[in-house]
Parts: C-alpha cells; sequence; structure tokens
C-alpha cells in the first residue's frame, strides 16, 4: 500500500493556491501585442533619445586634475607618500593597511584578503617617477628618500604634508612654506609636472602588457584627491545627495537603486564605519525576502489584504458579482 | 537507375517528419526530451491564441513591454559594440545610439519594475507558480548588474564616479577581490558578454515558466467560495 493513499487533501490556502479557470476565454493575439509593443518602445525610445539624449562628460584624467587644483593634487600625491591617503589606508583587497569592514565577526572582505595589490608610495609616487629619463635632480631625490631610515622619511612627510597646506600654485610652480622636507618636496614638485604633463596618466597606466585596460591605479589615485568629489557634489553626486543612482546633469541615472541608496542617508549606514557591508546586509535581507515571499505567510498575504488585485481585475469581479459567474461559464476552449 | 527528384522530399526526412514517437527509439535521451518537452509546453500552449477571460487589464502589457524593450536594448547594444567603446564619444550618430540604448534601459527598468509590482499585487505566485516568481525577481537582479556594469562602462565622468562609489560597497562583501568595478575591461565584459547573456537566458526561462502555468487566477470573490467555483477540496484540484 502505497503512502500516496492516506495522503490527507492538502487545504486550500488563498496566498497560496489557485483554481483552474473553468470560465470563458477569450481569443488573445501574443505575436500582434509583442509587435505592438516593440514598434511602441521603438518610438517611444527614440522620441526619448531624441528630445534629451544622454549624458557624456569627460573623465578627469591626473593632467586635468593637476592642471585644474595643483594644490589638491600635491596635497593628494604627499599623502600617497606618506600613507595617510584613503587608499593606502583601506585594507582589502589593496592592501593590509586598513580594518575591512565588519558586521560582528562576519568580514568577507578581510577573509578574501588582498587581490589587487597597492603600494600607493611606490605605485603612485615613487614608481612613475623613476621612469622620468635624464632628470639628475630626481634620481638624487629619489636615491635620498629611498636609501633613508623609515622614521627619517616619516618626519620629511610629516613636515611636507603640513606644510603642502598652505601651498600657492604661482608661475608654473608648487610654491610650499619653507621648512625641512628633505627631498620629499623636489619628489611632489615633480611629481606634479609630471602630472601637468600628461606623463603621469601612461606611467600610472603601465604594466606588463601593452594593452591596458584596467584603471584601478589611476582611479583610485583621483579619488583620493578633493578634485574629483567637489566636480561630483556640484553635479549631485556625493553619497548624501542620493549619488549612486544619479548622473550627471538631470538625466535619470540608476532610478532603481532607490531603495539601496536610501540605506545610506539613515544611521546607522551613515554614520557608520561598517555603512557599507550594513547597507548590503540589508539589501541581501530585503532581497530574499522577495524572493520567497510565495512562502512567507503574512507577507503572501498583502496582496489580499490590499484589495488591489480588485482595480486590475475589475471586469471580471463585475461580471462576478453581477451574477453571470465567469468561472462557471463555458468550459475552456483553448 | 533513375534521377531523383531534386525538389521531391528525401523519403528518410519526411519519415522523420512524421514519426512522432518510435516504440523502438522510447529509450533514446533525446526521444525522452523531446517527448518531455512537447507533453509540457505542446504548441497551443507555448503560443496560445486565446486567454482567460480576465486576462483584460492593462498590468499585462507590462510583461511584453519588458520583452519588447529588452529586444531594443540588445539591439542597440549591438550597433554599439559593432563600432567598439570609443565610437559614441567622438561621433554624433554613436551618441544618438548611445541615447537609443540608455532609454531603451530606462523604458526595460520601467516596465519591469511595474510588471513586478502588478504581479505581486496580483499574488501572481498562487497556484505552483512560485519558481516563475522566483525566476522573475533573479531576472530583475541581474538586470540591475547588467545596468550597472553599463554605468561603469561608459569611459565618462558618470563611470569614474560611480565605480570610484561603489567600490566600498562591493568591496565590503568580498566580492571586490573578484570583481573589480574599477577595472574598465572587466566590467565592459561583463556588460556586453556574461550579464546580457545571463538576462536573455533567464527571461526566456521565465516566459516559458508562464506558458507552462498559464495566467494565474483571479482570487475568489465575495460571492464565490474561496476556493473559486466551486470550492476545492482535493489536492489535485488545488495543485491543478
Amino acid at each position: 500500500m502505497s503512502a500516496d493513499t492516506h495522503k490527507k487533501p492538502r487545504k486550500f490556502v488563498q496566498d497560496r493556491d489557485a483554481v483552474a479557470w473553468k470560465g470563458r476565454y477569450e481569443p488573445y493575439d501574443l505575436a500582434k501585442e509583442f509587435l505592438v509593443a516593440l514598434i511602441v518602445v521603438i518610438i517611444l525610445v527614440t522620441g526619448l533619445a531624441v528630445l534629451f539624449g544622454s549624458p557624456d562628460d569627460k573623465p578627469v584624467t591626473v593632467r586635468s586634475w593637476s592642471t585644474a587644483d595643483a594644490v589638491d593634487f600635491a596635497q593628494t600625491a604627499a599623502t600617497e607618500l606618506d600613507g595617510t591617503s584613503g587608499t593606502a589606508t583601506y585594507g582589502p583587497p589593496y592592501n593590509l593597511n586598513g580594518t575591512a569592514q565588519s558586521i560582528g565577526p562576519i568580514s568577507p572582505g578581510k577573509w578574501l584578503g588582498v587581490h589587487h595589490p597597492i603600494d600607493t608610495a611606490q605605485d603612485f609616487v615613487l614608481g612613475p617617477l623613476s621612469t622620468l629619463p635624464d632628470n639628475p635632480q630626481v634620481q638624487a631625490a629619489l636615491s635620498e628618500y629611498q636609501s633613508a631610515t623609515a622614521t627619517q622619511q616619516q618626519a620629511w612627510t610629516a613636515a611636507y604634508e603640513k606644510a603642502v597646506a598652505n601651498a600657492t600654485f604661482t608661475n608654473g610652480k608648487l610654491v610650499v612654506p619653507k621648512g625641512d622636507y628633505g627631498p620629499v618636496a623636489a619628489l611632489i614638485a615633480e611629481e606634479t609636472s609630471m602630472a601637468r604633463s600628461g606623463a603621469l596618466d601612461g606611467a600610472l597606466l603601465a604594466s606588463r602588457q601593452f594593452y591596458g585596460t584596467d584603471y584601478t591605479k589611476p582611479l583610485l589615485f583621483i579619488a583620493d584627491g578633493q578634485y574629483l568629489a567637489n566636480l561630483a557634489d556640484n553635479q549631485h553626486l556625493s553619497g548624501d545627495q542620493w549619488g549612486m543612482m544619479n548622473e550627471t546633469g538631470q538625466w535619470p541615472g540608476q532610478a532603481w537603486l532607490w531603495l539601496y541608496t536610501l540605506w545610506y542617508q539613515v544611521p546607522p549606514a551613515n554614520t557608520s564605519a561598517n555603512g557599507d557591508i550594513q547597507v548590503f546586509a540589508i539589501m541581501i535581507g530585503l532581497t530574499i525576502l522577495l524572493a520567497l515571499v510565495p512562502f512567507i505567510p503574512g507577507l503572501r498575504s498583502i496582496p489580499r489584504w490590499t484589495r488591489l488585485y480588485r482595480l486590475i481585475w475589475r471586469e471580471h469581479y463585475r461580471e462576478v458579482e453581477r451574477g453571470g459567474g465567469a468561472r462557471a461559464a463555458a468550459a475552456p476552449s483553448g | 537507375m533513375t534521377i531523383a527528384d531534386p525538389k521531391a522530399p528525401r523519403p528518410d526526412q519526411a519519415d522523420l517528419d512524421k514519426a512522432a514517437d518510435r516504440p523502438e527509439d522510447a529509450d533514446q535521451w533525446t526521444a525522452k526530451l523531446r517527448t518531455a518537452a512537447v507533453e509540457a509546453l505542446p504548441p497551443q500552449r507555448l503560443l496560445p491564441d486565446r486567454q482567460p477571460a480576465y486576462v483584460a487589464s492593462w498590468i499585462y502589457v507590462f510583461g511584453v513591454t519588458t520583452v519588447a524593450a529588452l529586444g531594443v536594448v540588445i539591439a542597440t547594444g549591438f550597433v554599439l559594440a559593432i563600432f567598439g567603446p570609443n565610437w559614441w564619444h567622438v561621433s554624433s550618430t554613436g551618441l544618438f545610439v548611445n541615447s537609443l540604448h540608455l532609454w531603451s534601459v530606462e523604458v526595460f527598468m520601467f516596465a519591469m519594475v511595474v510588471h513586478l509590482w502588478g504581479k505581486f499585487f496580483m499574488a501572481a505566485w498562487r497556484g505552483k507558480r512560485k519558481a516563475t516568481w522566483i525566476s522573475g525577481v533573479v531576472v530583475f537582479l541581474v538586470s540591475v548588474g547588467a545596468a550597472f556594469t553599463g554605468y561603469l562602462s561608459q569611459q565618462n565622468f558618470d563611470s569614474q564616479w560611480i565605480s570610484t562609489q561603489a567600490k566600498d560597497g562591493i568591496n565590503s562583501t568580498g566580492a571586490g577581490a573578484i570583481f573589480n568595478v574599477t577595472n574598465f575591461g572587466q566590467m565592459i565584459m561583463w556588460h556586453i558578454v556574461l550579464l546580457p547573456l545571463c538576462v536573455v537566458a533567464l527571461v526566456g526561462l521565465h516566459v516559458l515558466m508562464v506558458r507552462l502555468r498559464g495566467v494565474v487566477t483571479p482570487f475568489a470573490a465575495k460571492n464565490e467560495t474561496p476556493g473559486g467555483e466551486p470550492a476545492a477540496t482535493t489536492a489535485a484540484e488545488v495543485q491543478a
């Protein structure tokens, strides 16, 4: 005797089950509907494209940044050299100088470790400067800096970083108040000149292969400065301006990210050092809830409680309430 | 020896066309697959020309609009791919095609979101349609990823800003170890190869699932029993 013989009929649950339709079937031309929808979408999209176009603001280059705001560039370069910039202190996946975000003991970034190693002093400053040919002054400054003790290097860079806050850019030269910076002043001044010439853009991209498509280093360097953030702020793109979902200008951007961006506007994510992982945890949880709505009592009853379905199927209910009993009508014909 | 009429159907082919299921091939995997596919989705169910009378609302238009918009997204993406990633920055025609691509994505996402919420308020998962609902949610998620990598592949200020902001979120999950949003080459490959393939495959699967189960029936009205008319009381009826 099989177990099925004793299986009780499953109770009908309105929010889980549906009965087979026993009512009328009407002609419905799916192919025609698709073609009409396609034509309407093409007309709509063409109209929107003609009326509004699409944004294409030029990217910031190290050259354009250092030309527009040489002092900000020099200040950033100094923080890359002394290891205090955002990238230098980031942690995984770039280095181990910072703490990966976590929720309690959960820290996936830490578990996966460094995958795109970046040593900002070497990769952003010393390495590119060492590629400058026939420049004895730079080579001497590099040699002096690299042969100094870590304590000495730190003393020079700390003093320089403080002074460069009051720097000016006059007559094509970076002018920093006088002080004991060792070779650091020469290194940063040369790095600024290199950046303004455009050579640093190429040097940051230089890799083993001829064709490069990985812009991680120049992007992180540029993002460490204030210049990019100021431009973004003017374009309503900052984090506290719901920036991730916006685009430059008045284009709609990724409006569908509104819920993700919302969590960055409210506590705890807008004040916590672990804000990003908190937002992701919330969104992963909500996404799982959305996917599993059909299984969750209460949540799956919301459609029935809100009764919006009455609006969607208003013709059907009108017919049923007129006493027609749509379900009881003719047997399905298709 | 006679010369065969080249226009006449080859006997073996005609024979194949007529043969639905040969008993001697019943154990063959291909035959089993064909039988199962045709049983699950006979042509009349795959492309029905009639729908239940309750399928009469504007909300039903948004599903097909989503598929139509996806077609425009793919077509405009094809044109952009033919000329390469720099083209639209230097050509007014390219910029226009990029605009078509952008707005078709906006229409696609808008139609999909309306479709999703429409289906939510219809509780469209009822009657063994849970997998269809879940596949729809997955399509939405993958589409968000496809659009996101598009924004990262634009090679302009927007992609610079979005990538340098988004990296913190992605890195916090550990995904940054393999999914580097500041690597243009990686992002454009995800945008034009991996994710579109996933979106198209998942949309295809979702549509087949919809055709398999048909359109969900309305909730019972006041003058009906909760299970409809008449109330379903057996497992067989409930599962129907």
